[in-house]
Formats: structure tokens, sequence, C-alpha cells
């Protein structure tokens, strides 16, 4: 499977900016060990005017260099930790759903459908409201929109797999159930699950930009969307304030859709080559 | 000698100039931001009304930019010696906008009847008045109870409108059908009202002062998004920016357009004036000299700068030193963060974290927030800033729920109008984000106060509030932060636009267009 993925060029571009981002933000204390928000120098100075201000600085003469890493810290956290609590929900659900079907099933579909049918924007940016913007309500918003795709994948996949040959025998070994979806079906759906997991995160990371973007951020955490947020009323005058904060969520979200295409490809090698055919 | 001879002709000329160059003619296009409720000044009193309703309706008294009083609907006025009878004599032959005449019967009907009724602010000066009379059809004759020092100040357009009394007596005042088309006796009536797009004034023909207004017509232009009112003034839609009406970093561009002047007058009536309230009652903040180093960790010149972009000034105690009463006999506060450190230590500071509410009215005052929470970091205090919209920032300093919370208040010229609201113990209630928020508790001075309200002569209070300034600020009662200044920017053509107090309120009386 490593081998497939190592000869997908666009996937290893997309690990290695990734790999840099994080190296960035696990580095940004090290290399700023004053934070984001001190004000170093004059405000508003362009890029390359100053040394050691190598993207310049914003509105209040706060280092740009620094707050890009420290706020790649919050993307990275925030995409990941609200990706685990998203598949935290939505795999047990999709799963139990999937394999014991029936009354289980309709009731669980029927839930994560009252979530489906409201727009995940609009729904994260209530629960953010509603409990008072902060890392820890950001992520849980972003975590409840995002888990209803992976329910309905997961109990796809437990759908077909269950009727398997192999599920039967483990049943005729005398498995008890719970065991058999737990070791014998669930290890077999990890590969798609994967893969939209990859996706979610950059996703994820997108939705923690916009809330930050609205005004919507922990205001106590330096992030991408708040950069851009907080310099759209001076994009006249000062571009570079919007655009390294832009181009440091493009390339990451890339970087990610990148390697989940990479991933999809090297775990699915007969989809793969059906869709390019 | 010869040189000397010209030059004086020059200046001569210079001099005399504007009384006789004064262009009449023309229009103005002012920018209102947001669309007021409604115009009729006596029911409504919120910013953007005061501003087109004050070309509209006049008071008796204006006030010039160091709130001295001038004449306007009364010629002259007496106070007499012990401070209780104000004596008006009103202009002659003013008529109301219907052409019905205008007399000392309209006064009284507004004062006593009219904003008694309607207007919450003024009731509290009118509180201290025994009797308001109409000897003859040209004077008013108001009678205080007990002295009241700012009384004098209470005669400004958005505090005392006169109103018509025909038209209003005997009515319910707020659903009178006239309020639709509000009748003055200012330098414009009222023409049309385009919601969402503009109001439009024209000039009063019968204008009792010979001369005025110059301008044929006003317009008042609705247009809701700050940046697409900046594009307006730059392509010459618009002629004059109000304070305010663009965000502040938008200001030296456009102040720097060919032809663009800019003034930071016209606010010494309402005097602005920031701070964050300092929870008196609990948490760090209860400590006195937590309270000092607050202010000795913050550098608020550098604030002032970046953020305000260099408007306004930094506040040196509760009074701005554009009121009335101001002594700047105070302990000053500059940026130390070695003595904020020191008094952090010496209370034993354990680091608890305090939390910030900035004021939700924009980037502006989020850039704020987090200057302060960066210096108080620098000295160790750790700061989490609060997020928040306006009901919320109502609610939780109305309520207490709060460690430092950024806010402004006008201070209507006179500390015991504008400024004694927010430190003595009887405006301690809970509910309100505009009394006492702090929680302020000083006996001493609560009597001080009440008394400086009270007394005669100017130099009797000043004495009381010198005392009471330098104490409050030792143990300062909330972290003063910034006289705020909102710059007008109007085109260089546009002259006397700013004359009084009040700025464009009351500005497009005298203004004229140079030619």
């Amino acid at each position: 499977m490593w081998k497939r993925f190592r000869t997908n060029i666009g996937a290893m571009i997309g690990v290695g900016i990734l790999l840099a981002v994080i190296l960035i933000a696990l580095c940004a204390p090290l290399i700023y060990p004053h934070g984001p928000w001190q004000m170093v120098q004059r405000p508003f100075l362009p890029p390359m005017s100053v040394d050691g201000l190598p993207l310049g600085t914003d509105t209040l003469g706060r280092n740009v260099a620094a707050q890009l890493a420290y706020g790649a810290q919050v993307s990275l956290l925030v995409g990941l930790v609200s990706t685990i609590v998203a598949l935290l929900i939505g795999v047990p659900l999709g799963a139990v759903a999937g394999f014991y079907g029936n009354w289980v099933d309709e009731g669980a579909m029927r839930f994560t459908e009252f979530f489906q049918t409201i727009p995940n924007f609009a729904l994260a940016i209530v629960l953010v409201a509603i409990f008072e913007p902060s890392l820890a309500s950001i992520t849980l918003a972003i975590a409840i929109v995002s888990w209803p795709p992976v329910a309905r994948l997961v109990r796809a996949e437990v759908m077909s797999v269950r009727k398997r040959e192999f599920v039967d025998a483990a049943r005729l070994a005398g498995l008890s159930r719970p065991k058999i979806l737990m070791t014998q079906v669930l290890p077999n759906t990890v590969s798609p699950i994967i893969v939209m997991a990859s996706l979610m995160v950059a996703t994820a990371i997108l939705l923690e930009s916009s809330l930050s973007f609205l005004g919507l951020g922990d205001p106590n955490a330096m992030s991408w969307g708040y950069m851009i947020g907080a310099a759209r009323t001076v994009i006249r005058t000062s571009w570079w304030l919007s655009f390294f904060p832009g181009i440091a969520i493009v390339l990451t979200v890339l970087a990610l859709n990148l390697i989940g295409e990479g991933l999809n490809d090297a775990l699915n090698p007969h989809l793969s080559r059906k869709g390019r055919a | 000698m010869r040189y000397l001879k010209a030059t004086t002709i020059l200046v001569a000329a210079a001099l005399a100039a504007p009384a006789f160059a004064q262009d009449s003619g023309g229009r103005l296009d002012i920018v209102v931001q947001p669309e007021p409720p409604g115009l009729m000044l006596g029911l409504v009193q919120n910013g953007p009304t005061q501003m087109v309703a004050g070309d509209i309706y006049e008071s008796l008294l204006r006030y010039n930019t160091d709130l001295e009083p001038q004449p306007s609907l009364a010629k002259s006025w007496e106070i007499s010696d012990d401070g209780l009878v104000y004596t008006f004599h009103l202009n002659e032959g003013v008529k109301w906008h219907d052409g019905a005449p205008f007399t000392a019967a309209d006064v009284v009907f507004s004062a006593d009847v009219f904003l008694r009724e309607t207007h919450a602010r003024l009731r509290a000066s009118l509180a201290y008045v025994d009797t308001i009379e109409a000897p003859d059809a040209n004077t008013v004759v108001f009678t205080l109870k007990e002295p009241f020092g700012p009384f004098i100040n209470a005669f400004e357009t958005g505090t005392m409108p006169i109103v018509p009394k025909h038209i209003y007596e005997g009515t319910d005042f707020a659903n009178n059908p006239a309020n639709a088309t509000p009748i003055g006796t200012g330098p414009f009536k009222f023409d049309k009202w385009e919601k969402g797009s503009y109001i439009h004034l024209v000039k009063n023909e019968d204008y009792y002062v010979d001369g005025l207004p110059h301008l044929d017509e006003v317009f008042y232009r609705v247009i809701p998004d700050a940046a697409a009112r900046a594009v307006a003034f730059e392509t010459g839609e618009v002629d004059v920016l109000p304070g305010g009406s663009v965000e502040n970093w938008d200001i030296p561009r456009l102040a720097g357009m060919d032809n663009v002047c800019t003034t930071g007058k016209g606010w010494e009536f309402f005097a602005p004036h920031a701070w964050m309230w300092l929870n008196n009652r609990e948490g760090p903040t209860a400590d006195k000299r937590f309270r000092q180093a607050v202010m000795y960790a913050m550098n608020r010149e550098f604030m002032k700068d970046v953020v305000w972009n260099g408007y306004g000034k930094v506040a040196t105690g509760p009074v701005s030193s554009r009121t009335n009463f101001y002594s700047d006999d105070v302990t000053i506060y500059n940026h130390d963060p070695a003595k904020a450190k020191a008094l952090l230590a010496e209370m034993g500071y354990d680091g608890t974290p305090v939390r910030l509410l900035p004021l939700p009215y924009g980037e502006t005052w989020q850039r704020w927030a987090e200057a302060v929470r960066q210096n108080l970091t620098e000295v160790g205090i750790k700061v989490d800033i609060d997020s928040t919209d306006v009901a919320g920032w109502n609610e939780k300093t109305a309520n207490w729920d709060y460690d430092m919370a950024f806010t402004y208040l006008y201070q209507y010229g006179d500390p015991a109008l504008g400024v004694s609201r927010n430190y003595t113990a009887d405006r301690i209630k809970k509910g309100s984000p505009w009394n006492n928020v702090e929680g302020y508790n000083n006996p001493e001075l609560d009597a001080k106060w009440a008394n400086a309200a009270t007394l005669v002569k100017p130099e009797d209070r000043m004495a009381l509030y010198t005392e009471i300034q330098k104490e409050i600020v030792d143990d300062v009662a909330v972290a003063w932060m910034q006289e705020l200044e909102f710059p007008t920017i109007y085109r260089c053509n546009v002259q006397d636009l700013v004359t009084t107090g009040i700025g464009i309120n009351d500005g497009p009386r005298n203004a004229w267009i140079k030619k």
C-alpha cells in the first residue's frame, strides 16, 4: 500500500506540505517565545521592509510570521481533534445501525438525517454562538456538524461486509454479535474511513477559519481565519495581512486533499483505476 | 515702510474677508449613520436623530466649543446671585415652520409638560426646578428649589428642544401624526424622508437671524456600509462624514485627498470618555493595588496612536479635559511595567486569571482589548478575553458578571450630569450598564459629589471637583483609557461647519459653501 501511495506524486507533495506545517506549528513557541500577540514594531509594516519581520506587521504592529506559526497550531489542533470527535460519534452509530439493522437502523438514521437536513455552517454558527466562542466549543461544534456523513459511510460499509461469508463463519464459530462487529466487520471498513477522515480535517480547518473570520473564533487563540477577518477592513491598504493567512489555508487544505486522494488510490486500487479509465 | 503698509492692508483685508464673503446657496450632503428611528427630537434623542433634527428644532441656548452658552431662541439671559432664578429673554418675530408665532408659552409647554413626560435625561435636571413661568410673551423664568450648577448646560437642542405647543397640547405625544413631519423653529425645514435613502431639508426663508442659513438645502444620506460610505465620500457623492462614519484606518487615506479637511472639534458637549470597568467587588480587581498595577501596565499612549490612529487623548481621570471642572492635579499613570510588577508582588497576586470584556462595536474595540491583554500579560497578569455581542455585553455589565469591561459614555458638559453617575453609591444598582457598574463605594466622596452639584459659585465647585478627582484617581475606581475623538471629515470649501460643542448637530445653520 505504501508503495502505491509513494508513487503518487500529488500525495507526496501533500505530505511534504503537511509535514512542513506541522513542523512550523511545533516550533512556533521556540522561534517566537513571546507569542503571537506581542506588539513588536510599528503597525502596517509591509513584508521585507524591516529585518526580522519577513511578512510585515498587522494593525497593532504584531509580527505576521509569528501569527501564522501560532495559527498553524490552532488550525491543525481544531482540525484533528474535531475529526477524532466526529469519528467517535459517527463510527459507532453507523456501525451499530448497519450491523443490527431493523429498528436500530431506522432510529439511528432518522437521528442522523435530523442533523443532515440543517446546513452545516449555519448549525456550527448557532452552536458556537450558544456556547460562547472558545477552542473547545468551536471544536465541538465542528465535530457535531461533521459526523453524519461518517455514520452513513460506516453504515453502508458495515451492511455490505456483514453479508460476507467470513462473518457467517465467525458466527458459526460461536462469536457473539458485538464481538463479530468489533473484530471481524469494523476492521474491514477502516480504509474508506481513513480516506474520509483526511478530507474531514481539511473541511474542519476551513470551518474553523470561516467561524473566526466572522468573529466567532476563540478571542484568546490566534488563528488564520481571525487574521483574515481582522484584515478585511484594511485589505485595500495592507494586502499582506489577508494574503499570507489565505495562502496558508489554501496550502494546508490542498495538502490534506492530495493526501486523501492518494490514500484513496492506495487503499482502493480497483476503484481508482475504474475512475480514471 | 511701504512694505509694512502693504502688509497692514493685506491683514486688514484678510480679517474683513469672512464678513462679506459668505457665499449663499448650494446644497450639502451629509452621511447619517445609522438611519434615525424618527425625527421628533422631543421623543427620540439618539445620535442620528439629534444630528438631523438639530437643524429643525432649536433650544434656548447653543454652546461654543468651550461650552460657553450662546444665544439661540433666547437672545439674552440672567441668573440670580443665589443661583435659583434663570430668566431668559426670547428673540422676537420667531415663527414656527407652519407660520404660527413662537412665544414663551411654547417654552413653558415644552419644558414643563412635553419633555417632563418624554425625556428621561432632562427629567433628572428638571427635578431641581420648582416652577417654569412666562411673565410675558418673550420672557421665560425657571425657578429652582435649590441651586444646581450644571443647569445652565441643560438648554442644548438635544437636551431641551422646544416643541410647538399649538400642535402637541392635549394630544397623545408619541402617536401625534405630526411626528412624521416635524415642525420646529430651526434654520431648515423638513421636506422629505425617503426611507433607506435620504432625508431632505430645505432652507427656512423666514429664519429670524438675518442672512442665515446660507445653504439652500441639506441632504442626510443613509448608507449602511462603512466601506460604501468611504467610497461615497471619495467619489464626491457626499460632502461630510460625521465622526464615526468610517473605520479609523480609512481616515488618513480620506484626509489625505485633495480639498479634504478634518476636525476633531464639535464633540465637546458630549466628550465621549472611554474606560474599563474594574469590578471593585470581587476577584483581583477588588484590590486597589491591582487596579493601580493595571494602570501602570498599560501603554495607553501607544494604544491611542495605534488603535485610534492618534485621534483622542489619554484620559487622566473621570472627567474629560473637554468637560467643565476638569483638573489635571492627579496622579498620572505612565507606562511603567516595573511599578506594576512591584504592586502586584506587594499584593501577592497569585496569577488568578481575569476576564476582559471588549465593547462589541467593531474592529477598533476588539484590537483595543487585545492590546490591553498584551500589556497586562507582560507584567504577569493572566487575561482571557470574553467574546460577546451587544446584548451579551449589556447583560454582563448590567449584572456585574465581569472582571474588566470596556465602555464609553457622554459627559454632557458637567460632572454632575455625566460623571458622578458612575461613581456614587446611590447609583449602584443591578440592571443598568450606565450607572456605578464597578461598585465603587466611598461615602466621603459621595457627599462631595452631592455638594459640588448644588454649589452656586463655579470656584467652589471647582475646588470640590479637584479634591474628588485627586482621590478617585488614586483609588482607580475604573481604568480610564481615553478621551475619544471622532474626527469629522469634510470638503474644505464647506466653511464654518463645526462651530459649536455639538458639531454637526447644529452645524448647517452657519455653514456655507465657498464658490
